[in-house]
């Protein structure tokens, strides 16, 4: 990833097709467009998405528009919030999932009253404060499961945005809290520390937390509904 | 050394803070009630209470249960006759028996939490508790006869 970055300082990165058609265009349009540098047009290009990694804030300050900025900074940091290791614990029900393919969790444990499980089988009966080497037992301070109105799996980016914005559905939390979580809680950070042979979320804590506060600088805008990533 | 709090009793044990609790109950201190099924937190044999809390013991680590209360099958009741230990026998629930010891330690923090538990909250709070003889409903019936006494 570093080699990446240090790629993308020094413009080594491979364009898209989009920006390299930008660049001609622009050459050939010189006149018209005054003085606009290859150099200006060059920084206008997003670098194609690496799988596993994260575009940070600056890769998003070519776009003038704060909300179009802060709906390609939530789209990109929704790549971490619908990833398996972030989503499987919070689903649109009482159960947890597991897997990159969401499967129900084994044994089949219930949410309970406190989203910790029920007597008998809470979630501190197998979980501990780390993943237990020579298991598959992953573990996290405070392990347990979202709650009922926080449901990501499943949901768009635009619908998670909005929820994460509403504080009747984000556990009463401002934006800069939402940042400050997203950033340094310590069950969120074993989404990138999954033990096992678990994928883990794309890119780290620190740069979800860098594309959480650009969002939230650009005015927190959420993407529309039909946007992909 | 660590200093535990086993079945009402001070033990010290001489084991590395990772070592699986179930190790030292078995092999360092000889409580063998508590058994080894999958290692991995998904049978729920190893079952013991931690302050009250049923935990697998194969997965928990010693560190954990420093200062806190353990208890196993040999500590649920000091005569054998808890009332679920009662209705285990008075049902004959038990096949080869392997897995009971499990079953009655979460059975048991179930009831502590819950002294009148409903047929589904009782197979859902056991659902982590495998049988490979398949006494699932005795052990439901034994629960209920416990929770009615």
């Amino acid at each position: 990833m570093r080699d990446v970055r240090r790629a993308q300082q020094c413009g080594r990165v491979r364009r898209p097709v989009s920006a390299i058609v930008l660049a001609l265009l622009s050459w050939g349009c010189g006149g018209c467009a005054g003085k606009r540098s290859e150099t200006t047009l060059e920084a206008r290009a997003i670098a194609p998405p690496v799988p596993g990694q994260l575009a940070g804030p600056n890769a998003f300050r070519h776009i003038d528009s704060d909300v179009d900025r802060a709906r390609a900074l939530f789209l990109e940091a929704s790549k971490v919030l619908t990833h398996p290791r972030c989503a499987n614990c919070h689903p649109p029900d009482d159960h947890p999932r597991q897997r990159n393919s969401h499967d129900l969790h084994v044994p089949p444990v219930e949410r309970g009253p406190d989203d910790r499980g029920i007597p008998g089988l809470m979630c501190s009966s197998c979980h501990q404060d780390q993943n237990v080497v020579g298991t598959r037992v992953p573990g996290a301070p405070k392990w347990h499961l979202a709650p009922r109105e926080m449901v990501w799996l499943g949901r768009s980016a635009a619908a998670i945005c909005e929820q994460i914005k509403d504080p009747k559905r984000n556990g009463g939390k401002t934006l800069a809290q939402i940042v400050e979580h997203s950033a340094h809680d310590e069950l969120v950070a074993w989404g990138w520390n999954p033990g096992a042979d678990r994928e883990p979320a794309p890119g780290t804590q620190a740069e979800l937390g860098a594309l959480m506060q650009a969002w939230v600088d650009a005015g927190a805008s959420c993407p529309i509904e039909e946007t992909k990533r | 050394m660590i200093k535990l709090n086993v079945n009402g009793e001070e033990r010290t044990v001489d084991g590395p803070p990772e070592m699986p609790l179930l190790w030292v109950l078995r092999d360092l201190l000889g409580l063998t009630g508590t058994k080894y099924g999958c290692g991995e937190a998904l049978c729920g044999a190893c079952t013991v209470h931690l302050d009250g809390e049923a935990v697998r013991s194969c997965v928990t680590p010693l560190k954990r249960a420093e200062n806190k209360k353990i208890t196993t099958i040999e500590g649920l009741s000091p005569d054998g006759k808890h009332p679920l230990q009662t209705a285990w026998v008075e049902l004959c629930v038990p096949q080869c028996g392997f897995c009971q010891a499990g079953q009655l330690m979460t059975a048991a923090a179930l009831l502590a939490k819950n002294a009148k538990p409903t047929d589904e909250q009782i197979d859902k709070s056991l659902a982590g508790n495998l049988c490979r003889c398949g006494t699932y409903t005795r052990i439901r019936d034994a629960v209920k006869k416990a929770s009615s006494t």
